[in-house]
């Protein structure tokens, strides 16, 4: 594919990279234990949790296992589990 | 594939950059976005923020973005904002999102530049007290003691001696209209600083502390918990300077002792397992405290 | 209507840019620069021109405005000079890389150290490899013209790439000439406002300056190289354009002064121009078959159009003012590797003349043709410069 001309590139393309696969450990939520505050999607630095149908979601896509998510959560509903590869 | 309502906006620092995990820029930089929205143009200086931002190809910024070289990001936002005044495009908006390393020491002197010009830009200075792109080399704000690559702990040095540049006091003194301090630690607060600074016109400078896992070296989680550290030991003063006065301070409601901030990042382990160690933690107990004292940060 | 007037070739500059309706200008003061700029900040506080005017603290941070007003789309100027443009160099550099237009003004002068501030190129030549547009004029007219054409050339679609009209500092910012000035309104229809294709803009967000990695940094910096080569016809089409905008004669990339059976060519660039080609009048009235090759646009390298001026000549000549330590003239250096290996190439000495102001007149001319005389009969193997009036008794 050409290249752009001095190499200015579409924002947002970083869509195309999937980190997730940087993760050695996972976050999983409990949806039970869950109080929908938000707080998890509030401080990924990845973006990568989403609020869908009324659930907050891990796009495992770009997780890279951070774990800030599961420490900063309140009702201590998102647990690490180690990543199987 | 379920269609994906969105209850907040469009983020405009989408995944998929190259930020290390944890990584507290990252993070505030998405929320700096959101506090302004996306009229507006953003100017980086080379550095952690630009490297893990921009491989050609893959570009999180949602918004326009232009990283030209080191020295030069205030400079370079100065003339985007001229052409903005010349074009007549009065809305969008121009912001300067730089590291330690481009705005205390190499870009310092065009921040000056920018700051006595008057120019209508709001910088924001994403601060982890090194040069991290490059490895953790020493910059101006660099923290008394902290140990970097180009200043190391060792059998006759207990890293940086020299105390952090106050840069926020030394745009302050350029006499213009909104400086503050925040934290990635309190994201609220973050935004809603960025949300004032964007209520004023001409220069305006925010310095944020992004703690960085990689480096500090601690566990990629404790990320907004080391920052909360170390608003409350005293060493990162949250305030607001607006023309020149003091209009609010993040009073500390639990103060804690530096030692409980130092003692979670290998780079001031030195100072807990070398002789004189006790010393130097005394020192940077005192910094916290003239830091309390000078900006009323107890809460009564 | 065109209007006439004796003029400080500073103040012509300034009434060119003036002409081509800059949105921003940004410039810190370096002599012998700041007539230009000084002209410009009258203009601009007088409201004769509707431009952003940036007082900055650096020549780097100079370059930097107008680089980042080019990249938000709007047209933009600098100028700067000596130690000026070497600070400037990281961001010149860059800005070509991003292809990012803008035009700005070398007045040529010396680099330290020591200090000088008499002209001589070896600022703008330090600046060659960056990946600007380069031209160099001979006289104040000169300079009036071809930055009407500079930014035209700079925001051509195929070429942008930033522009730097190089012009001798004193001996042309300093010096009163009758300039023939273009009607704005004719300006004005040669050179529409500047509409790039990509610019920062909300609507559709694009990053600037990424990061390259081996598999494209070749090609991005062939880009470069391609751009200015294969834009050679649309420089010599707008410098065409430009001759029928001013009714003078601007077209070219070289001009062939009396090159024609010439078995002695003196190559040269900038004001000295001027002075060889009265001495080249002098000396063809005096039986001697010698001609000037005055070089117009320097990057991209004329070499084709240099090589069908000078191919029949014994002797080139080259008149160096700037020079590469350990090394030879700036220009030799460029003229030798384009002629090599070519068919009978003629013999290449390269003078190094003018450091730090020295005078060259006409007189020095007829000593270098009488130098390069020599040559052609001896046809001595040339592997150093020969610097021209050197008192290497001095030197330790």
């Amino acid at each position: 594919m050409k290249l752009t001309k001095g190499a200015v590139v579409e924002g947002g393309t970083s869509l195309n990279y999937k980190t997730g696969n940087w993760r050695d450990q996972r976050p999983e939520i409990n949806q039970e234990l869950c109080n929908q505050c938000g707080k998890c999607l509030e401080v990924c630095p990845d973006d990568a949790v989403r609020y869908n149908e009324g659930r907050y979601e891990i796009d495992y896509a770009f997780c890279k296992g951070c774990g800030i998510c599961a420490y900063e959560c309140k009702a201590e509903a998102i647990q690490m589990l180690p990543e199987e590869k | 594939m379920t269609v994906k309502k969105k209850t907040r906006k469009e983020s405009l620092f989408v995944s998929g950059h190259r930020a290390c995990h944890g990584c507290g820029m990252a993070l505030g930089v998405r929320h700096i976005l959101e506090a302004t929205g996306n009229d507006v143009i953003v100017v980086s200086p080379t550095g952690c923020l630009e490297t893990f931002s921009s491989p050609y190809g893959f570009s999180p910024w949602r918004v326009p973005w232009i990283h030209h070289v080191f020295e030069n990001a205030p400079a370079v936002a100065t003339g985007v904002a001229a052409a903005l005044r010349a074009q007549g495009r009065d809305h969008t908006r121009v912001i300067a999102i730089g590291g330690d390393g481009g705005t205390f020491d190499i870009g310092f002197g065009a921040l000056s530049g920018m700051l006595e010009r008057g120019d209508d830009v709001l910088y924001i200075c994403v601060d982890n007290g090194a040069y991290m792109n490059t490895g953790g080399q020493r910059s101006a704000a660099t923290p008394t003691w902290a140990a970097t690559t180009t200043a190391p702990a060792g059998r006759q040095s207990m890293g940086k001696a020299e105390m952090k540049k106050d840069l926020p006091e030394i745009v302050a003194a350029h006499g213009i209209p909104y400086v503050a301090t925040a934290s990635i630690a309190y994201l609220g607060d973050l935004k809603k600083k960025v949300k004032k600074a964007m209520s004023y016109h001409g220069p305006r400078y925010i310095q944020i502390d992004t703690p960085c896992p990689s480096v500090w070296s601690f566990a990629s989680h404790l990320t907004l918990e080391i920052g909360r550290l170390g608003i409350n030991c005293g060493l990162v003063p949250l305030f607001e300077k607006e023309n020149g006065k003091i209009t609010a301070v993040r009073k500390i409601k639990h103060k804690i002792s530096v030692i409980d901030y130092l003692n979670k990042q290998k780079r001031y382990r030195h100072l807990f397992d070398s002789e004189g160690g006790q010393e130097e933690i005394e020192k940077v107990q005192t910094l916290a405290d003239i830091n309390i004292e000078k900006y009323g940060l107890l809460a009564v | 209507m065109d209007s006439v007037k004796v003029v400080e070739g500073s103040e012509a500059v300034a009434l060119a840019v003036k002409a081509c309706r800059p949105h921003v200008i940004s410039a810190y003061p370096i002599s012998p620069q700041t007539h230009i700029v000084e002209s410009l900040a009258r203009m601009v506080a007088d409201g004769d021109i509707n431009a952003e005017y940036v007082r900055v603290e650096s020549e780097f941070s100079a370059a930097s405005v107008v680089a980042g007003a080019a990249a938000a789309g709007s047209r933009s100027y600098t100028a700067s000079s000596s130690q000026g443009l070497l600070l400037m160099t990281e961001v010149l550099y860059a800005s070509a890389g991003m292809r990012l237009p803008f035009v700005m003004t070398g007045v040529n002068r010396s680099i330290s150290a020591p200090i000088n501030i008499q002209v001589d190129h070896q600022d703008s030549m330090s600046l060659r490899d960056a990946g600007l547009i380069q031209f160099y004029v001979e006289s104040v007219q000169e300079a009036y013209d071809m930055h009407l054409a500079a930014f035209k050339i700079a925001e051509d679609p195929d070429i942008m790439l930033p522009v730097m009209v190089c012009m001798d500092g004193w001996v042309l910012t300093h010096s009163y000439e009758r300039v023939q000035f273009v009607d704005q309104k004719a300006v004005d229809d040669f050179l529409p406002p500047f509409a790039p294709e990509h610019y920062l803009d909300p609507a559709t967000p694009k990053t600037w300056g990424s990061y390259a990695e081996s598999d494209a940094m070749m090609e991005f910096k062939y880009a470069i190289h391609k751009a200015m080569t294969e834009g050679k016809p649309r420089i010599e089409s707008i410098l065409d354009e430009l001759s029928a905008l001013t009714g003078r004669d601007n077209s070219g990339l070289i001009e062939a002064y009396r090159t024609d059976g010439a078995e002695i060519i003196l190559v040269a660039l900038g004001s000295v121009t001027g002075t060889v080609k009265d001495a080249v009048d002098e000396l063809r009235d005096a039986g001697k078959n010698v001609g000037l090759l005055k070089i117009r646009c320097y990057r991209p390298f004329p070499h084709e159009e240099i090589w069908q001026a000078v191919k029949n000549a014994s002797v080139v000549a080259v008149i160096d003012a700037s020079f590469s330590m350990g090394s030879e003239g700036s220009i030799g250096l460029d003229l030798k590797a384009k002629l090599f290996g070519r068919p009978q190439a003629p013999m290449v000495v390269d003078f190094v003349a003018g450091l730090g102001g020295r005078e060259i007149n006409g007189g020095t001319i007829h000593r270098l043709v009488t130098r390069a005389e020599e040559i052609q009969r001896s046809g001595e193997l040339l592997c150093e410069a020969e610097w021209v009036d050197l008192d290497a008794t001095i030197v330790s």
